[in-house]
Order: C-alpha cells, then structure tokens, then sequence
C-alpha cells in the first residue's frame, strides 16, 4: 500500500499529531501483589502523573478496562484528590488499550475534558486469574456458553488454538519459527529491570516445554502477573509543557473486528485475524506504512498472536509469518525490533498496556534499562544489547502498537517521536 | 422450563426463554441435527442466533441437516483448565466444515460446527483415536445424553468414508 494512500477511517485525519501521551507509569509486575486493584491503580496513575508533571487538578478525565476484576475509575480519582469532568469504565481485555485513547482524543476534542488517564489494575494472577483457571474454569456453563466450555473450549490458548493451527497448515508456518518470537523477547526482558522473567530462552527450550493446547507449549504462553499500569493522554499543545520530549499519536484502530466476531470460526479464513480488516484504517491515517515503522508492539498473549498481527497489518506478506519473526528483523539491533520490554511472555500481563508504555519510552529515547545515568540525569545508552545491557533502539522516529483481544478482533496505534 | 442438567460434572443450564438454543438441542437430544436456515437468503447458520449473520434476516425455519463432513481445524488439550476435563486428556475439540454449504457464501467459508472427538457414543475419544485425526479427517455427527429433551452434539471418525493422509500439529 502507498504511504500516502487516503482511505475512509475512523479517525478524521486532522487529528493526526494533534494529541500526546505525556504520562505513563506502571507499579511492579509481580505475583502476590498483597494489595487491592485500587491500591495498585491508584499507584499506577501517580506514577504517570509525576513522570508528566501535572498535579491532580490537571488531570480530569479517566477512563479504565477491567472484566470484573478491577476498580472502577471514580474509586482511584477519588484517592488521588482528581475531581473528574469524564469517567468510563469499559468491559474488555486485550485490544482496549489502543481503542481507549482513541475514545479519549475523542472526549477530549468533543470538550467533555482536558487530560485522560487510562488505567488498568488487575491481580491477573492472585486474584482473577487470565488463564481462566480457579473458580471461574468451575463455573456453570448457560446458554450461548454450551455451545464451547462444553466442549472443554474455554480459555484464551484453547479458543485461539484452531487459527494457530490452520495458518501452520495453510502456510507451513513451523513450531521453531514461532518459538524464535518468545526467543527474542525473552532476550529484550533480560535487559529490562522490570521484568517478570528476566532468562534467556531458546528455541529448544520452547519446543521441548510441555504441551498446554497443540499448538501451544508452556512456553508460547504469556506470563500471569499482578499489577496496574497508566497512560495519560492529552492535547499536543499541553504536552509542550510536561516533563518528557512529546509522544505524539498519529492514528488509532480500535476494537476493529472480522466478520461475525462473536464466532469468526464461521466466516472468512481462520487463519487471518481482525489486523486484516484494522490495516486499512490504521496505515492511512497515520500517513504511513509498515516500512516506516521503527519499532512494534505486537500483543503476545502467546507467541502466535505476535505473528499473525505482524503478517497481516502487512509488515510482511501474508503467510510469511513465520520467517519474518525468525529472521532477526525483530530483534533489538535488527531492522525492526518487537516488544523491546519483553512483553507479556515475559515482562508482564496486564493485557497491552505495557506494549504502548514501552513504545513512549522508547520514542523518548529515554528507556529504563541498566544503562549509566550521566550528569545530566539521563541514562547514558550503549546500544549494546547483550545479556543484562542496553534496550533503547537507536533513534526511533514511528513506533506501531499491534493490539489484540481474539483472532476475531484488534486495534491498533501509530505513534511518532514530537 | 428451564433445564439445568449434568454433563461430566459440568451444569449446563438453559432458561426458558433459550428460543433459539432450546430447539436446537431438543432435536439433538432425537440424535436428529438440525440448523436455522434463512427464509431470506436461503442460508444455514450455525450455532442457533436470534437472526442470520450473512444478510441480517430475521425469519428462519429449521432444516435438517447432514452431520457430515471434515476437519477444517482443531487443538488437543493436554492440560486442561476446567476440573470436567481433567481425567480426559488428551482430549480435541474439532472444528468441522460440513459438507453441505462449503464454500458458500465466499469460498472460504463453510458451516464449522464445533464437537470433540469422541467415540460412536459420544464418549471422549482414547488417546489411540486422537492420534488418528487432524485436519482433512473426515468424520459424522454423534450425541452425547445429557438429559431428557437434551443431548450435545460430537464427532467421531467416519469408518466408512474414504480418509486422506489427515495433517496433524507436527511435534507428537
């Protein structure tokens, strides 16, 4: 597709660059949090407040996601002094990051508000366990319900199973192609701090992991962790006096969905996902393609999701998954690194946040690695990214965030360097 | 009334006001299979909804329905997350094309009607019997009982049907 390409989207392109993230902030990613959604929540939003620089009569609107397993927005506002013009707490998981700061440039350029903070809090592994283990897996099976848990289809790795499955016999997509996306992030985590699991891991180790779900070994599979996460997003204007050099958005997807997303098994090849149909909103109205872009944040709640965002948002032709993510191009020093904290395999859960947090650290170039901080209280990058090193990829200009809740549907960011 | 009943350990409740899962799985439970088809389109739809999702009418009738066809796709679960599955592992869930309507209404499209692999009653397939099917395996519709007036639809492997080399996830 041409980078100029104008297409009808969603988002008027007068918008593009018209609004910033100029706040994020994360609390640890661990398992036992031993506190409340809220009290998480509440330290996730302070945290992007203060890298910000703005107090709590700047911020007033707040929007969060949860599926009946966080707080809901006026409870953290209420415990950080934030007197709100705008809440909306929204059912989903994976994909809302990305559809929720399209809806807070919405909110705000329809004058609702000023500054959005988006926060999701979750004990996703003491509490409400993703994985859709513990009391929930023994809940009762009603209605629409029977025609899969019945069946024993019920978690994530087991419903997105079949499309994993037919690409790898549509395409000839292989076992140790796919493992090489949890290879190289796990190579990212081992330079990220923060992260959950910070071990190197290879693809024999991947393909010699116990089987959950064929395709799916242990470790396709993303880690569980308790913690919350923040994104603030404002006017591009205002972000000109925040703390950080501007992260400016260029275009949002969100929630896009393939045909009959509520049983997309039934329409259209299975082994293409809601990215297809989210490209052509995406690309066109941030006025660029894939090959402009420096860095991405596909979703990888397990190895495959990564993959088939990346083929079919078009960084590769369609198909060619498998090579694209085994041929080095994703990895820090390669063409166009993926997931540079790790991501979900293996920084953390907390159902694409911390894919975008990274992205507008990495577009900062100011990323919180074990780098030197120099005089100017700046880490001092090497770009060396061996084992325990560095992470900032050298002057990145257009990150994409590739995020996903099904095969069925996605959403999607394009975000550039102010 | 509303049904709440057993099956391997799991509750499986349908209200009364079910209007379109209720028939569906009363015809399942004569081990007779049967599908809403459109009155506008002329299409069948699958699993039972309040409308056809290929052209939005509202009016279907219910049509019998072969329960023939082949493995479009489908996971073998090795670890099983509910406690019903647990002493049955390996166990498939199978994602089956069937034969009337494939292709329809785009080439790559079919009616996938979802079951496990089970024996001719409708039992979870032996770990011998998973190892057999993958995708191209061609298989017929069988019921599990569940209770009076409700019974669950499966696959089991069609022994009388010429089966292709079926493709299998490569690592056993």
């Amino acid at each position: 597709m041409s980078s100029s390409a104008e297409t009808d989207g969603t988002t008027p392109k007068y918008l593009r660059d018209k609004y910033a993230i100029v706040g994020v902030g994360e609390t640890p990613y661990v398992r036992g949090s031993g506190r409340t959604t809220r009290a998480l929540g509440v330290e996730a939003v302070r945290n992007a407040m203060a890298d910000a620089g703005l107090d709590n009569t700047e911020v007033d609107g707040m929007l969060s996601y949860s599926s009946g397993d966080s707080t809901f927005a006026p409870f953290i506002a209420g415990d950080l002094g934030i007197r709100l013009n705008f809440y909306m707490d929204c059912f989903g998981g994976g994909s809302s990051t990305e559809a929720l700061i399209g809806i807070a440039i919405g909110v705000i350029e329809a004058g609702m508000c000023k500054t959005v903070a988006i926060f999701r809090a979750m004990n996703g592994y003491s509490q409400v366990r993703i994985g859709g283990t513990g009391a929930r897996s023994a809940a009762p099976i009603v209605g629409d319900q029977i025609h899969q848990r019945a069946y024993g289809w019920q978690s994530a790795g087991q419903m997105f199973a079949p499309t994993f499955m037919r690409h790898m016999y549509d395409y000839g997509t292989t076992p140790e192609q796919i493992a090489m996306v949890k290879v190289i992030h796990s190579e990212h985590a081992s330079n990220n701090p923060k992260a959950y699991y910070k071990q190197r891991y290879t693809v024999d180790d991947v393909v010699n992991s116990r089987i959950i779900v064929k395709p799916l070994h242990l470790l396709d599979c993303c880690v569980e962790t308790d913690s919350a996460t923040c994104i603030i997003v404002t006017r591009a204007e205002r972000a000109r006096d925040c703390r950080h050099h501007p992260v400016l958005i260029q275009a949002v997807a969100g929630r896009v969905n393939k045909p009959r997303m509520d049983l997309h098994y039934q329409a259209g090849p299975i082994s293409t996902v809601a990215g297809h149909y989210a490209k052509d909103i995406l690309w066109p109205n941030a006025g660029v393609g894939p090959e402009d872009i420096d860095i991405t944040g596909s979703y990888d709640a397990f190895t495959f999701t990564t993959m088939l965002q990346l083929e079919d948002y078009g960084f590769c032709k369609k198909g060619e998954g498998g090579e694209y993510v085994s041929n080095g191009t994703m990895r820090l020093g390669g063409a166009r690194p993926n997931n540079t904290s790790g991501g979900h395999l293996c920084e953390g859960y907390t159902h694409g946040m911390n894919m975008v947090i990274e992205n507008t650290r990495q577009l900062r170039r100011d990323i919180d690695d074990s780098c030197p901080i120099g005089p100017d209280g700046k880490r001092q990058h090497t770009y060396d990214y061996g084992e325990g090193g560095c992470r900032q990829v050298k002057d990145p200009e257009l990150t994409a965030n590739l995020g996903w809740a099904m095969p069925g549907t996605g959403s999607a960011m394009v975000m550039r360097r102010g | 009334m509303t049904i709440r009943a057993d099956y391997l350990g799991m509750t499986l409740t349908l209200e009364d006001l079910e209007n379109e899962n209720l028939p569906y799985f009363r015809y399942c439970a004569a081990h007779d299979f049967h599908l809403q088809r459109c009155v506008a389109c002329d299409l069948i739809h699958y699993p039972p909804g309040a409308a056809c999702p290929w052209c939005g009418g509202a009016e279907n009738e219910w049509v019998a329905v072969e329960g023939k066809g082949a493995v479009h796709s489908y996971n073998e679960v090795h670890h099983a997350i509910q406690p019903a599955f647990k002493a049955h592992t390996p166990y498939m869930v199978l994602l089956v094309d069937l034969d009337i309507q494939k292709g329809q209404p785009s080439e790559h499209e079919a009616i996938r009607v979802v079951g496990n692999l089970t024996t001719a009653d409708g039992t979870l397939a032996p770990p011998e019997m998973v190892k057999r099917v993958g995708i191209g395996t061609r298989v017929r519709m069988v019921f599990a009982d569940v209770e009076e007036g409700f019974a669950i639809p499966h696959w089991t492997i069609d022994e009388d049907a010429d089966q292709p080399e079926p493709w299998r996830y490569p690592q056993e």
